[in-house]
């Protein structure tokens, strides 16, 4: 983290950017935001350890808008987005200094809620200079030790590699902290009869709030205004009237950014109520790279996306009555 | 005081669902939230907050409030019934009643609000006192005390025996209904229950944030605290999503629209939130044009100009929802210190 916080005061100082983004520490051991530094002595809140998930790229798009270069932070599965964002022209790569920042996985404090631990006063063991295999927490109740992977997002256990698709340098190791399949869980549920597949998404989607924080955290949701906020409909983008409006919403803006979404995973992560929305946008990636061949959104800048380029070898429509 | 063996707690329950509706928290999928009880529901009376705050029970995420249908040329205009059923509430805790107390203050001060002055009218709230607050709490800051909550009827979970107070003539109603399922406690009880209040009181003392101050905060510093320029900084990382306000158990504004049902329409209020883009939208726009002045609203009303009107009552009942969801990390709490640490002038 030091090597971090020097280039970025060496960046600052120099005038070769005006702004860092990156992560305030926070005032529980586990609750960094995102934020920028303007001045070099700002730089004494800055932290980077295990618990900074979130995925800065999508505030690129607004700091892409301002006066000189941003430096950012983004680990190896945020470059995907960033990569995504510049193929979508939503940010300008011209004002971003990507300082690439090692990963070794990041971290999910619900896990450790729902592991029993409470009253949380210390952690340590999320450091970047720490192994991160285990986790230790004091709390109010006594000290408590987990594994680290027992607490990892989601997103993490099927790590898309320690690769940085795009950077102007890189700081940090990273790990890969692969150890699930991708697609385990939506073949679990293409496994399912139809009946046990609307049971579940009802179960699932029907804890909906309506909080909308899984769009307005989706690189991928960057439209300046989004449909759902339009005061034109009747339905509200804000009432869980009944389970048909969030069924809808959470399968439109599935198919909305499918081809386009990198499976960063922020979805999951920030949804209040734990509903694994990652799944849908998982399922569409699962069939694109079946019926299009493999792709992954973000590997590129240039390349034709599958949903918005046309082959002799593209599947027929037809496939959807056949398989059902 | 009474007391019940927590294994017969399905029985109490089985027994208030028979004569009226339960809400009671209830795990589905994961997350902790009020639902009604049924017999195979996964009550979770161990997880500290429902991921919602109880509020639901009486002032719901969505509502019907007419419905307008047209038949030949005639219109008709049926109001929606009010809540004409008694029901409880059991399981809240006492932020949850707090923030009760601060929704009265809006929808039953004048006009009232028929839909929920029924629905507190016909409720029955039965309060448990925390027996493990954790690092989020800060309840203490707002003068509630989760050692002795106070509600219809109060309870404490203490070793596998909840103890049962009834505080109110709701409260004494309710215990009645249910007396053939109670144990009378006695003296040695009434000092397990006094055990259990030292216990809790001597953990909330050690929370991080038991000791957060609100000196500065009150309706007198409006102009002072509105012209800050430190909510420039720190509404940045705010994603303008509601997840703050939904899961807050004194958010209290909602929006009205009109549902066209194709042969007719639904007029209903839903929560609306202060982070979103519509909201107060009007004919001319909306007053509010930036996350900014979205983001400061929210603070300024829960700290500025709720206690301003109300006596002094802040509208944050430290929950801590907010701290534990708020998916950019930013919560209440960090206004609070960021205005601390800019010293007197602000």
């Amino acid at each position: 983290m030091q090597e971090l916080i020097n280039r970025a005061k060496e960046l600052l100082e120099s005038g070769e950017v005006a702004r860092v983004l990156g992560w305030k520490a926070g005032d529980l051991p586990y609750n960094p935001e995102p934020a920028y530094f303007e001045k070099a002595e700002d730089l004494k809140d800055f932290v980077y350890n295990g618990f900074c998930g979130a995925n800065l790229s999508k505030y690129m798009i607004e700091a892409s808008k301002l006066e000189g270069k941003t430096m950012v932070c983004l680990k190896p599965c945020d470059t995907y987005s960033f990569n995504q964002l510049i193929k979508e022209h939503r940010v300008d790569r011209e004002k971003a200094y990507i300082v690439g920042v090692g990963c070794k996985g990041k971290l999910d404090i619900e896990k450790a809620k729902k592991l029993g631990i409470k009253g949380i006063e210390s952690v340590s063991g999320a450091e970047m200079t720490d192994d991160c295999d285990t986790l230790t927490f004091q709390t109010i109740y006594g000290e408590k030790s987990v594994a680290y992977a027992d607490v990892m997002l989601e997103r993490c256990h099927v790590c898309k590699g320690k690769e940085h698709q795009v950077y102007d340098e890189i700081i940090g190791e990273s790990k890969d902290t692969k150890d699930a399949e991708r697609f385990a869980e939506v073949e679990k549920i293409e496994a399912m009869s139809p009946e046990e597949k609307f049971a579940y998404f009802q179960s699932e989607l029907s804890k909906c709030i309506r909080c909308n924080a899984c769009r307005n955290v989706c690189p991928a949701c960057s439209c300046r205004k989004c449909v759902f906020d339009s005061t034109k409909f009747d339905s509200a983008q804000k009432a869980n009237v009944d389970s048909f409006e969030e069924k809808m919403f959470h399968v439109i803006r599935a198919f909305h950014v499918a081809g386009r979404c990198t499976d960063c995973g922020e979805c999951s992560r920030v949804c209040p109520q734990g509903i694994p929305l990652h799944l849908f946008n998982r399922k569409f990636i699962k069939d694109i790279n079946e019926f299009y061949g493999e792709y992954q959104a973000g590997e590129d800048t240039d390349s034709r996306a599958p949903l918005t380029n046309y082959t002799f070898e593209d599947v027929e429509p037809s496939i959807v009555t056949e398989r059902g | 005081m009474y007391k019940i063996a927590k294994e017969n707690l399905s029985a109490l329950f089985q027994k208030i669902a028979g004569e009226q509706e339960l809400y009671l928290p209830v795990n589905i999928s994961g997350q902790v939230n009020f639902a009604a009880w049924t017999e195979d529901a996964n009550v979770d009376l161990d997880t500290l907050k429902s991921v919602k705050s109880p509020k639901d029970a009486f002032f719901p995420q969505s509502e019907n409030l007419y419905t307008v249908t047209k038949e030949d040329k005639k219109t008709k205009i049926e109001p929606e019934a009010l809540k004409n059923q008694n029901f409880v509430v059991f399981g809240m805790k006492a932020c949850d009643v707090k923030g009760v107390e601060v929704l009265d203050k809006v929808f039953l001060a004048d006009p009232v609000d028929t839909f929920y002055a029924a629905r507190r009218a016909h409720g029955t709230i039965v309060v448990m006192a925390c027996h493990e607050p954790e690092e989020t709490c800060f309840c203490k800051v707002f003068g509630v005390d989760c050692a002795e909550p106070v509600a219809d009827v109060a309870t404490w979970m203490v070793e596998g025996e909840l103890f049962w107070k009834a505080l109110t003539e709701k409260g004494e109603a309710l215990t009645k209904s249910v007396e053939s399922l109670l144990v009378a406690a006695d003296g040695s009880d009434e000092a397990k229950v006094e055990a259990e209040r030292c216990a809790i009181r001597a953990i909330v003392e050690k929370l991080p944030y038991s000791d957060l101050s609100l000196e500065g905060w009150n309706g007198d510093v409006l102009l002072d605290k509105f012209n800050s320029p430190i909510w420039e900084e720190l509404y940045k990382p705010c994603l303008a999503c509601g997840t703050c306000t939904f899961v807050c158990p004194t958010c209290q504004c909602y929006d009205i629209k009109d549902y066209d049902t194709g042969h007719g329409v639904k007029r209903y209020r839903c929560w609306d939130s202060c982070m979103y883009s519509d909201f107060t939208m009007m004919a001319h726009g909306n007053n509010r044009t930036s996350q900014m002045q979205r983001f400061r609203q929210r603070f300024m009303h829960k700290l500025v100009y709720f206690p301003a009107n109300n006596d002094g009552m802040y509208s944050c009942v430290g929950c801590g929802r907010c701290v534990e969801k708020c998916p950019a990390s930013l919560n209440i709490v960090k206004v609070i210190k960021a205005f601390q640490n800019q010293g007197g002038e602000n």
